[in-house]
């Protein structure tokens, strides 16, 4: 990982900030005047993740370019929360056009500034899961297939949030949404399909994809802020938990995506041209269920009748990531 | 300003939108009670001078902690430290080392030459406090600072009582003990030494307008043991005393000592240094049930005294001991099995534990005692106005703190009888267990061990066997404090607020909610490692 590890003991470096640290070891989120690219007044959802990541993502890639920055959005909960005309919650230039273009206005954006020979000023491109892996897809991997030079993020809420929680390609099996209702022999979403949008984008192997979430603010601070330093495409997923979509109480949004990881469930790593370069090891594993009891939208799998069938079928595939991302350290065994 | 085509209002900012009306309940930063806080006999805020010495401040820390406590170097030598046993950090690796850095602390002050100021104002009282014992000694000291004129007396020629005159110098260094006691001398507390008082009355006709009672539980405790007359039996607090006044007493090669606690570990630890071949305690029940600290007990073992559990003293001979061995029965308590050994022993010491001596109050014995111990009631007032008490001579724990928390309770309340007000101590019950927290953002860090003299030296003399941490081992270990219950400025409200609701107001001050923008989500709370937010309903 590319945080340096700070040997301080009372809250390493897990901890936001802390007095005693020097400012160059203070996470961005830290500063008292840090940009708040994302600033207040904004209508997301008590706790939502999204205007989270949003905020930790963005005022990451401000201090990385020195302000210079240009976000092009894609339709979707963080479009229309931050604004209703004509309010904005923005303070970097900003641009929405459709729902399914955010990656080609993106693209159209970088090319603009090169012609203008401003090279200073970069692009993000950003859009919830549904815009990044379904409807804006196609536009997407054009851009990775170009190495256009413009850094997407994907707000990963798992659902089309914003109009009501339908099921997009990222949607967990057997979770609970709006057009995946929790009946019939196999209640929630399907299992074995969807799309694991990082792996795909390691296959255009751009130069750097990356995953992370709310939960360890330092770790995407340091992600996008390393990706700041690539030209061409690049690429971070980011785990956003939605309380809304998700049924799960405001104040556990950070504590739902730390479960994520350390069950397994959501790795966090990190891939240069197509290939794993890093990944955060668990700290103190917990299964699966620690994550999905949490969440109305898996309240099918423990009552009225408790599946273990389906709990052990997410379990096996938490298990899997655990493997294939080498998420389990000698040192962070224990549960 | 012209507007472009179809375009009708002007670009704003989001911040005119007040989401905060959408909250129900609101976060509120607090002040909860940590339990090592709750756990001190002296009342100290213990979470609060570690968050202090964390970043080296060490003399507010230290003036911090003698707010509450005069003797830090004292402490962090004798005392039991019942705030370790209850730390929350045990339930994640191990307690905070806070006595060890309690030491460092003291001994630092001591080092600098830190001073306390006298009084800046006098209020022209004139209390007397009888007895130089650690309650004694912290009751002169709280009520100096108080502005009151103090007089302690005490039939000893040195300060200190049991600190001087029971625990040992291995354990308690006297350079230490005298620094911390000529601190308070040095605020103009006046001190009369070899100066035994056996009329209380009297001294209130002397123009005190109150008195501290602290004479401590000087008698040792017999036990009737058949005898031939040539037997040497002698009791433990006084052989702890000749030591410290120079008088060497005659032990023999061999000595026994009878008892369980702490004064039969110090006592037969003692022997040994002085010369004896063997020191052997003899305890009539088990180590687990022996009421000594068990690190007292490991100490003494270490140094190569030998202990006989379940074993009673039936006869004591010129040169030899009849020992009968006990046996626990169902409830646990030992019953004689006749089963006899015999016990080479030059010299029997008894250490059956202490009485209050109230004989040395000579005629002021009309002040109501009960079981031998004197009651006070909620403010440390006996049954005589104006008279208080405190220390072992009340009923409570018999240690040093306990007692210096007395002096402390007493001082305050004497203040305020002297002043025709009343004491009103704030509770804080609101006690921080451990499922609070949230010790994800905590790293993993075993606590520092202190350094020990190794056993086979620190037999020989009285050097001191616990060593101190020194200045990176007293940081690190200080950081290790979750500052239960109290915002130590982590800055994790500050940065997981999703709607930026949260001001952060600089070092040392804390932080505020922007109530125009919380939308009352209670993330704040649950990510704050030290549970030092609460959601309470917003009307
Ligand atoms: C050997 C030994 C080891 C101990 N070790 C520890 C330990 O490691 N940690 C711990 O916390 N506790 C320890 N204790 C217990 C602790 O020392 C006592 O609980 C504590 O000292 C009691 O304080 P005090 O002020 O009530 O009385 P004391 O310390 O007994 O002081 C009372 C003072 O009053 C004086 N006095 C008595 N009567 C009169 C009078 N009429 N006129 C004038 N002066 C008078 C005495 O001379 C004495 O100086 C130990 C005790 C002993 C005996
Ligand atoms: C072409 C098109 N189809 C449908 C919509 C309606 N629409 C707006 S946002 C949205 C869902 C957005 O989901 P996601 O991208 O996951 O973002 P989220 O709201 O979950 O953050 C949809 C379906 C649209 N705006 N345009
Ligand atoms: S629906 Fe979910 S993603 Fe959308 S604003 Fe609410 S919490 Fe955020
Ligand atoms: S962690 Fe700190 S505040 Fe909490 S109980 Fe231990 S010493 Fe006290
Ligand atoms: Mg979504």
């Amino acid at each position: 990982m590319s945080t340096t590890p700070i040997k301080f003991y009372q809250v390493g470096s897990f901890a936001v900030g802390n007095r005693l640290l020097s400012a160059d070891d203070r996470s961005i989120q830290s500063d008292p005047d840090r940009t708040n690219a994302l600033t207040s007044g904004h209508r997301a959802c008590q706790g939502c993740g999204e205007a989270l990541g949003a905020r930790y993502a963005l005022d990451a890639a401000m201090r990385a370019t020195n302000e210079k920055i240009i976000a092009v959005n894609a339709t979707g909960c963080l479009e229309v929360f931050s604004t209703p005309y004509p309010e904005s919650s923005w303070r970097i230039a900003w641009l929405h056009s459709l729902f399914g273009n955010a990656p080609a206005v993106a693209t159209g954006v970088a090319a603009a500034l090169k012609a203008q020979g401003k090279s200073d000023i970069r692009v993000i491109g950003q859009g919830g899961d549904g815009a990044t892996v379904d409807i804006g897809f196609g536009a997407l991997s054009g851009m990775f297939e170009r190495n256009d030079d413009v850094l997407y993020i994907c707000y990963d809420n798992e659902a089309y949030m914003n109009t009501g929680v339908q099921r997009s390609g990222a949607t967990p099996p057997a979770a609970r949404t709006a057009t995946t209702q929790a009946v019939g022999e196999n209640p929630g979403n399907v299992f074995g399909q969807g799309k694991n949008l990082p792996r795909i984008a390691m296959a255009h192997e751009i130069p750097y994809v990356a995953t992370a979430t709310v939960a360890d603010l330092r770790d995407l601070e340091a992600k996008v802020t390393k990706a700041m330093s690539f030209r061409g495409a690049r690429y971070i997923h980011v785990l956003v938990p939605c309380p809304l979509g998700w049924g799960s109480a405001s104040c556990d949004t950070i504590k739902i995506a730390r479960l994520a990881t350390q069950s397994g469930l959501f790795p966090v790593f990190e891939a240069e041209h197509g290939e794993v370069v890093a990944s955060t090891a668990i700290r103190h594993r917990v299964d699966v269920e620690e994550y999905l009891k949490l969440q109305v939208r898996y309240s099918h799998l423990f009552s009225p009748k408790r599946r273990d069938d389906v709990i052990t079928h997410l379990q096996s595939i938490a298990d899997k990531n655990i493997a294939r991302y080498n998420l389990i350290s000698d040192e962070s065994a224990s549960s | 300003m012209e507007k472009p085509f179809a375009i009708t209002l002007s670009v704003n900012s989001s911040l005119a939108n007040h989401t905060g009306s959408w909250r129900v309940e609101k976060p509120e930063y607090v002040h909860r009670m940590p339990p090592c806080n709750n756990a001190c006999p002296a009342g100290e805020n213990i979470q609060n001078w570690l968050y202090i010495a964390e970043d080296g401040s060490y003399e507010a820390a230290w003036r911090a902690l003698i707010a509450e406590n005069p003797f830090p170097a004292i402490m962090g030598r004798v005392c039991y430290h019942p705030c370790q046993s209850v730390c929350n950090r045990a339930e994640l690796d191990e307690a905070v080392g806070i006595n060890s850095v309690e030491r460092f602390l003291g001994d630092h002050a001591i080092e600098k030459g830190w001073k306390i100021p006298a009084p800046a104002i006098e209020s022209g009282h004139k209390v007397l406090v009888i007895g130089a014992g650690p309650a004694g000694l912290s009751a002169a000291y709280h009520l100096r600072s108080m502005g009151h004129t103090v007089i302690v007396r005490d039939a000893t020629h040195a300060p200190g009582g049991m600190m001087r005159y029971g625990i040992p110098k291995y354990r308690l260094p006297r350079e230490v003990l005298d620094a911390e006691i000529d601190r308070i001398k040095d605020m103009g507390v006046i001190f009369e030494m070899n100066t035994r008082v056996d009329d209380v009355h009297e001294a209130l006709n002397e123009g005190f307008s109150a008195v501290f009672l602290a004479i401590g539980a000087q008698l040792s405790k017999r036990a009737y043991i058949p005898a031939s007359e040539a037997a040497r039996i002698l009791d433990a607090i006084t052989v702890l005393h000749d030591v410290e006044d120079g008088n060497q007493p005659l032990l023999g090669r061999k000595v026994v000592v009878y008892g369980g606690g702490n004064t039969a570990m110090d006592v037969a630890r003692t022997a040994k240094r002085l010369g004896a071949e063997e020191a052997i305690i003899v305890y009539r029940r088990t180590r687990d049930k022996a009421p000594a600290n068990d690190e007292e007990i490991t100490e003494a073992l270490e140094e190569g005294i030998l202990v006989k559990w379940l074993s009673t003293v039936k006869h004591a001979g010129e040169n030899s001991l009849q020992i009968e061995k006990m046996a626990l029965d169902a409830d646990g308590f030992p019953q004689p099995t006749g089963e006899f050994e015999t016990l080479e022993a030059d010299s029997l010491i008894l250490a059956l534990g202490q009485e209050v001596d109230f004989s040395l109050l000579g005629n002021s014995a009309d002040l109501d005692t009960k079981d031998g111990l004197m009651p006070v009631d909620s403010t440390m007032m006996t049954s005589h106005p104006g008279i208080f008490a405190g220390g072992d001579m009340i009923p409570a724990d018999r240690t040093v703190t306990t007692g210096v928390g007395h002096g402390k309770k007493a001082a305050r309340n004497i203040d305020a009888w002297l002043r025709k007000t009343s004491f009103e101590k704030i509770e804080n019950k609101d006690i921080v267990t451990f499922d609070q927290l949230n010790t994800w953002y905590y790293t993993d860090a075993p606590h520092v061990v202190r350094e020990r003299l190794e056993a086979t030296r620190r037999a020989k003399d009285f050097s001191e066997v616990v060593k101190g941490l020194d200045e990176s081992n007293a940081l690190y270990e200080a950081r290790r404090c979750m500052s239960c219950g109290n915002c130590f400025e982590c800055d994790n409200c500050f940065g997981v607020c999703p709607d930026n609701a949260i001001i952060k107001l600089g070092p040392g001050k804390g932080f505020e909610i922007n109530l125009d923008y919380c939308k009352g989500c209670g993330i704040c709370v649950s990510e704050c490692p030290s549970s030092s937010i609460v959601m309470v309903p917003d009307k």
